[in-house]
């Protein structure tokens, strides 16, 4: 049988990304389990506190093998699929983003650091006006940061911007 | 006291200038975030949870009933002028409401959306306003085993019934309940699921898997599509009056009736959710109407029935929310947490003592669906205005804030990366179709259940029989068993 004869009801054999996720729960049921073992035994309880760990685990396991199940037998995620083609560059352009900020948030302080995640996330949408973009994300961030710092006492803590303010 | 008695104490709480201030402020952010897509209450109010630290409970929860409130007014012009609905309840106005904008005719169309949440969010407020202390008095006979198994009933049906599969909802309850089982167990003082991480001890905060599942994961999944970036987003003008005909009245007010008339009871049932009302008032109306003929053309019935089922499910929401300590949504689990971060626990007993509080939230919400009204008739230019931010910035925008509602709070990288773990699993999640409301739920409800699970065992000295032999607890398993296996007995027993 050739691709363009399988019809949507017959079987599409293994679908790799929902076996991917499939596999990805059970191994994170496998943990669960893992580390309800270290939780301490308590005697004083009825219930103590590894009843629920362990049926968390069991839950998190049995749903990954049925989802296992699912993957290999045609996979889900295509009846609903309107992902489409993927943006590698728009998509790295965000994950740079996030990176650069959790790098030098601590470093240059909030007001910097979310200006830039602003200009990469903004590049990532395919924004080519950088002038723009900085300067606009470099204001929200200032209000911003006296708005929720300065008035409503978050502690979003210090920076370069905010040592002047 | 009567219902009416505590209800005007409700209004003389709410009435107060800056409770007043606090709804405002509440109506008109929800309504701007409903506007913007990719935004909900659900994040809205989780990057807010920490002003539960400088506020007094009645002012915040006024907020965030504003929030939620607002939020479901903004979404129905989103879907009329854009046609991208920001959530799924609103994916059903979009269907007639920006056939109705492509005619010319989204004045009509954004005030029958708005009359009718008015309309349908007020019988709303009405229904939980009166509902709320029958529903009391039952739950004060419930015990924690009792609890436990309506927790149960609740787990089932808003990650198995609701939604596409149920294993992919139970894989996200799942989920939750891990994330919400994380740190120090209260009741022994055992470290659980931490790796040994001291940041973990502390549990992790709601507001970083909100954010992350919520603002990070959309960001991301848009920012990886490619269409996302070149489908027409052209906002819809509204050329036409605000103000509907004669005619468009004839034919809205029955939908707004029959829409809140089904919306309330299904959201106030332990289920919640608000699509399956919208869908249903959708076919009502469709089945009703003279003009099935305009039904997929742009017929007004399909705007003023999903969009008044809407609202009144979200108002149904709130009663098993604020009498039973159930949240049956996501916004609604945010609520509790917020609940929570006061030490006051929503519930039967809150009604007793602390009536000014729950009353007083409720008048607010009357007093919240005037304001919304005045906003989004009038002043609707203002709303299309913030539809037209382009997404670079809108999107730019909205990690900023998440930023400041993690970082923000607790000044730690790590927060910052877990909640980037957050969003990339928030991505996964929406790119392989898991719903993600049941991890928020199972997140904040988990820990409440397996409370009421231990205190029942205690009780009944570590006999399990007991959810069996209560008769409340054993109908609400009964049901719970049935909602999650009755849909497959029926495919199996109709194929034989």
């Amino acid at each position: 049988m050739t691709g363009e004869n399988v019809s949507a009801t017959a079987p599409r054999g293994l679908a790799k990304g929902d076996l991917g996720i499939a596999i990805g729960v059970v191994v994170l049921g496998l943990i669960a389990a893992w580390q309800t073992t270290e939780i301490p035994q308590s005697a004083y309880a009825a219930v103590g506190p590894r009843a629920f760990a362990w049926a968390t685990s069991a839950m998190l396991v049995v749903m990954g093998l049925f989802l296992v199940k699912d993957a290999l037998s045609g996979g889900w995620s295509h009846e609903t699929d309107d992902f489409g083609e993927v943006d590698w560059p728009g998509g790295l352009w965000l994950v740079g983003g996030l990176a650069v900020n959790a790098a030098l948030i601590d470093v240059i302080g909030f007001i910097l650091s979310s200006t830039l995640l602003f200009l990469f996330t903004a590049r990532a949408f395919g924004s080519q006006q950088l002038v723009r973009d900085a300067i606009i994300g470099f204001v929200l961030a200032f209000v911003a940061y006296v708005g929720f710092d300065r008035v409503l006492g978050y502690k979003i803590g210090s920076g370069l911007i905010e040592a002047l303010i | 006291m009567n219902t009416f008695g505590h209800l005007m104490n409700g209004f003389g709480v709410a009435l107060q200038p800056l409770n007043l201030l606090w709804a405002f402020v509440g109506v008109t952010v929800g309504t701007a975030i409903g506007v913007l897509p990719g935004l909900g209450p659900a994040l809205t109010i989780a990057l807010l949870l920490p002003l539960t630290y400088k506020v007094e409970p009645t002012a915040a929860l006024i907020l965030f009933a504003g929030i939620y409130y607002g939020a479901m007014y903004g979404g129905s012009t989103t879907s009329i002028l854009l046609n991208t609905p920001g959530e799924s309840a609103s994916i059903v106005t979009s269907l007639e409401g920006n056939k109705m904008a492509k005619k010319g005719r989204a004045g009509a169309a954004l005030a029958t959306a708005a009359i009718g949440s008015f309309v349908a969010g007020t019988i709303g407020t009405i229904g939980i306003t009166f509902l709320a202390e029958p529903v009391v008095n039952l739950a004060l006979m419930f015990g924690p085993a009792d609890y436990f198994a309506l927790m149960i009933l609740s787990f089932v049906t808003v990650s198995a019934v609701l939604g596409s599969s149920a294993v992919r909802g139970l894989t996200a309850l799942a989920i939750g309940i891990f994330l919400g089982m994380i740190g120090i167990d209260n009741q022994t003082g055992q470290a659980r699921f931490t790796f040994g991480v001291t940041e973990l001890f502390d549990g992790i905060n709601v507001i970083v898997v909100a954010v992350g599942l919520f603002a990070v994961g959309e960001t991301l999944y848009l920012a990886f599509q490619k269409s996302s970036k070149t489908q027409d987003d052209s906002v819809l003008e509204v050329k036409d009056s605000l103000w509907m005909s004669k005619a468009d009245w004839a034919r809205s007010w029955k939908p707004w009736i029959r829409g809140a008339f089904i919306g309330f009871p299904i959201g106030a049932m332990p289920a919640g959710g608000a699509e399956i009302p919208t869908f249903l008032s959708y076919y009502t109306e469709k089945k009703l109407t003279k003009y099935p003929e305009e039904f997929g053309h742009g017929a007004i019935e399909g705007v003023a029935g999903p969009e008044a089922a809407n609202n009144a499910s979200a108002a149904g929401v709130l009663v098993p929310m604020l009498a039973l300590g159930l949240p049956t949504s996501a916004t609604a689990a945010i609520m509790l947490s917020a609940f929570q971060s006061y030490n006051i626990n929503p519930g039967p007993q809150l009604f007793a003592t602390k009536p000014e509080l729950v009353w007083g939230l409720i008048a607010s919400l009357y007093i919240g669906n005037v304001m919304l009204l005045v906003l989004n008739l009038p002043l609707v230019g203002l709303w299309v205005k913030i539809l037209r931010i382009p997404t670079p910035l809108l999107y730019g925008g909205i990690l900023v804030f998440a930023t400041i509602g993690t970082y923000g709070i607790s000044r730690s990288v790590v927060d910052l990366l877990l909640l980037y773990a957050m969003g990339a699993m928030g991505f996964f999640m929406r790119r392989y179709d898991f719903p993600t409301a049941p991890v928020i739920i199972g997140m904040i409800l988990g820990p409440l259940a397996e409370q009421n699970f231990r205190q029942a065992m205690t009780i009944s000295q570590g006999d399990m029989m007991t959810f069996l032999t209560k008769p409340i607890s054993a109908s609400l398993l009964a049901l719970a068993v049935l909602a999650l296996v009755g849909p497959k007995l029926w495919g199996m027993m109709r194929k034989a």
